[in-house]
């Protein structure tokens, strides 16, 4: 039995385990039909070319994980941000971990999609909300619908803001020889409200785990998110990530994705603008090697006048690695004065190691800025030279200007605790000795 | 200190230097002069061993070492430092963490120790005194964003950390007025001492009002044409390059 159908086989056990009269459901249902008719997508749909899934539709992965499967705090410790106070959403093995966890109901909603889909206190704004930017035809964003049960639900009203950041982290433990998550995450920041998210997977063990997940951020009239996702799993893992941001007039979100490590990373990043004056930021680091995949597919749909998006990805890729660059970007007709930046520059360092990059423009709007260029190279001999000429080897003054060049992204990293561990991250990652003070 | 005979180079099969002769002895100063596309930068970038470059013919020695098989940092690791005409922007890294890179590296090349964080500090915050520079300077990226002059006298500021043996200016002047010329020379003439050797490259005789040669060459089709005293510079002002460009092809 394939993935496939072993998904569609499960629905009706699924179904076991969630309230059949909760409108949600019905949602669900639409869901599962909807996936059951497109199934997974293969390469030769045009968004998935350069991804294969095949690999990973081979492997016989259990849908419903476990219950029990507790973590010490000590042995998960590095994964947090712990240099910054912070609220938590912890999920172990897709379960929540109460015991790992910090949330909250003070002021602000910083707490579990189980209980929002489940509450009556909660039920008009999931029917307000949930689903509602989320693709609707898309076959992973409806798989992960068909299921979704947990997840981290953060609701931020009207001119507040959480006292601090808060991190969402998913561990997998490997209890289960291959394991399939599908988080469901719900973010909803109203009028002049404000946020921070840091969101991570992380696997613990080689037992393979594949994640199917979905994000629905909602960005009210000046409301402001920034929302990170470190992307440092082991080779084992594989991620789909499907983010979908609902903007209104003068709201300002970022994202900023950091790609270090994982077997295969997709990242399906789509931004729509539904009101005047809205900025947008869409930032990447990927820094591959070994035989890893990332694929940033990124949308942009400008529907009103005089807004903003900014994209700027860098890439470097080692060894084997393959990465992939589609950016998208819609210009309605009725979008005049639009400013879309779109940047993505990649040096490879290895003769083995891919990348395809791909703009994709379609501006019906006359009246629009709109730059983008992609570069593809190796380093700058003059730079490589001038830190040699200072007595830094060649090794590592190559290290220096990979790490200077993937470094330039972090400026709009607007928490210094994370930019300081970006920056470790990265100089690690390239084995840049910098005895750096950051 | 530094002998060089015969030294043709190019780049692209295109023949540069068509055999320099020059010899620099400790605490000497060199000025080289000549009109532009004479040789003079790439005098300075085949010492430092810029790969660009295939020498062809001729030897550099440095205290009798020859360099030619030499990697960059490892000539950098013997005591020669480059002043860039152009310096490269580096985003990300600050003049301080840059600054205790190549100091660590050099002492690491030496089979040294890092240098302690504190000793460190000291002498960045003795250095850039000296300088003139402000210790918010410090913290920027190199290079980057810095205005021409700024980033001359942070080409200075790595000298003067670094001491070299054989510092090679190549076009300080250029894009600094006259107060940071002033400062710049300063900084130079503080370096200067018996142990150590200057090389001025430039277009114009105002730094060597401030950095005054011992002897002056006039580089000119890839060969050194013409050498005096500190006297030939005043003489190139003043009636320019045409007459050496004339004498040479006689």
């Amino acid at each position: 039995m394939d993935l496939k159908e072993k998904l569609v086989s499960s629905f009706l056990a699924f179904e076991n385990s969630v309230d059949l009269d909760n409108p949600v459901h019905d949602v669900r249902s639409e869901a599962i039909k909807n996936f059951e008719a497109k199934g997974f997508p293969t390469k030769k749909q045009e968004a998935w070319k350069y991804t294969s899934l095949n690999n990973l539709l081979r492997t016989d992965f259990s849908i419903f994980p476990r219950e029990d499967n507790a973590l010490e705090y000590k042995d998960v410790k590095k994964y947090f941000l712990h240099e910054v106070d912070t609220y938590k959403i912890v999920f172990i093995d897709g379960v929540y971990s109460s015991y790992l966890s910090e949330t909250t109901h003070d002021g602000v909603d910083v707490c579990l999609m189980s209980s929002a889909f489940t509450k009556p206190m909660y039920r008009a704004t999931i029917e307000k909300y949930f689903n509602k930017a989320a693709s609707k035809d898309e076959s992973l964003t409806t798989l992960n619908t068909a299921f979704c049960k947990e997840g981290a639900y953060i609701n931020i009203p009207k001119g507040k803001a959480p006292r601090k950041p808060i991190q969402i982290l998913h561990f997998a433990t490997g209890n289960e020889a291959s394991l399939m998550l599908q988080p469901r995450n719900l973010i909803i920041v109203e009028e002049n409200a404000e946020v921070q998210i840091i969101e991570r997977h992380q696997s613990l063990t080689s037992n393979e785990v594949f994640t199917n997940a979905v994000t629905e951020i909602f960005a009210a009239k000046s409301a402001r998110v920034d929302y990170y996702k470190v992307q440092n799993d082991t080779n084992v893992a594989s991620l789909i990530d499907n983010t979908y941001i609902d903007q209104k007039g003068k709201s300002h979100v970022s994202v900023h994705t950091f790609s270090f490590g994982g077997k295969l990373i997709r990242n399906n990043l789509n931004y729509f603008q539904d009101g005047e004056y809205i900025d947008s930021t869409l930032k990447g680091v990927s820094i591959l090697g070994e035989k890893q995949h990332v694929d940033h597919h990124t949308l942009v749909h400008h529907a009103q006048p005089n807004c903003e998006s900014h994209q700027d990805y860098k890439g470097i890729y080692g060894e084997n690695s393959t990465g992939v660059f589609n950016g998208k970007i819609i210009v309605d007709k009725i979008a005049q004065k639009t400013n879309a930046f779109q940047q993505n520059n990649n040096i490879l360092i290895s003769d083995k190691a891919t990348i395809n990059t791909k703009p994709q423009l379609e501006i019906f709007a006359d009246d629009v800025k709109c730059s983008h260029g992609c570069t593809i190279g190796q380093l700058d001999e003059d730079a490589l030279f001038y830190l040699q000429s200072r007595g830094i080897p060649k090794k590592e003054a190559t290290a220096l200007l990979m790490y200077a060049f993937a470094n330039n992204v972090l400026e709009s990293v607007r928490l210094p605790e994370l930019k300081i561990r970006i920056n470790k991250l990265i100089a690690n990652k390239l084995g840049v000795r910098v005895g750096f003070e950051l | 200190m530094l002998e060089i005979k015969n030294l043709h180079a190019s780049v692209e099969d295109k023949e540069i230097l068509k055999g320099i002769n020059l010899k620099v002895n400790a605490g000497e100063v060199h000025a080289i002069m000549g009109p532009n596309g004479s040789g003079k930068s790439t005098l300075a970038a085949v010492i430092a061993g810029k790969e660009e470059f295939e020498v062809d013919k001729g030897t550099i020695a440095l205290d009798g070492e020859d360099l030619e098989e030499l990697a960059p940092e490892e000539r950098a690791h013997k005591g020669i430092f480059l002043s860039f005409q152009y310096p490269v922007e580096i985003p990300g890294v600050s003049v301080t963490n840059f600054m205790k890179t190549a100091i660590n590296e050099s002492r690491k090349a030496k089979g040294l120790e890092d240098m302690p964080a504190n000793q460190m500090l000291k002498l960045i915050r003795e250095k850039a005194e000296m300088l003139e520079i402000d210790r918010k300077f410090l913290s920027r990226s190199l290079n980057e964003g810095f205005s021409g002059g700024e980033k001359k006298r942070n080409e200075i500021f790595q000298l003067a950390m670094l001491e070299p043996k054989l510092a090679i200016l190549d076009e300080t002047d250029s894009g600094l007025d006259i107060d940071a010329l002033r400062i710049v020379a300063n900084g130079v003439n503080k370096l200067k001492g018996k142990d150590n050797a200057i090389i001025v490259i430039t277009h114009y005789q105002r730094l060597l009002e401030y950095i005054v040669p011992d002897f002056v060459h006039v580089l000119h089709d890839g060969k050194i044409v013409k050498s005096g005293g500190k006297e030939l510079a005043l003489e190139l002002e003043d009636k320019g390059y045409d007459w050496i460009k004339q004498e040479a092809t006689v």
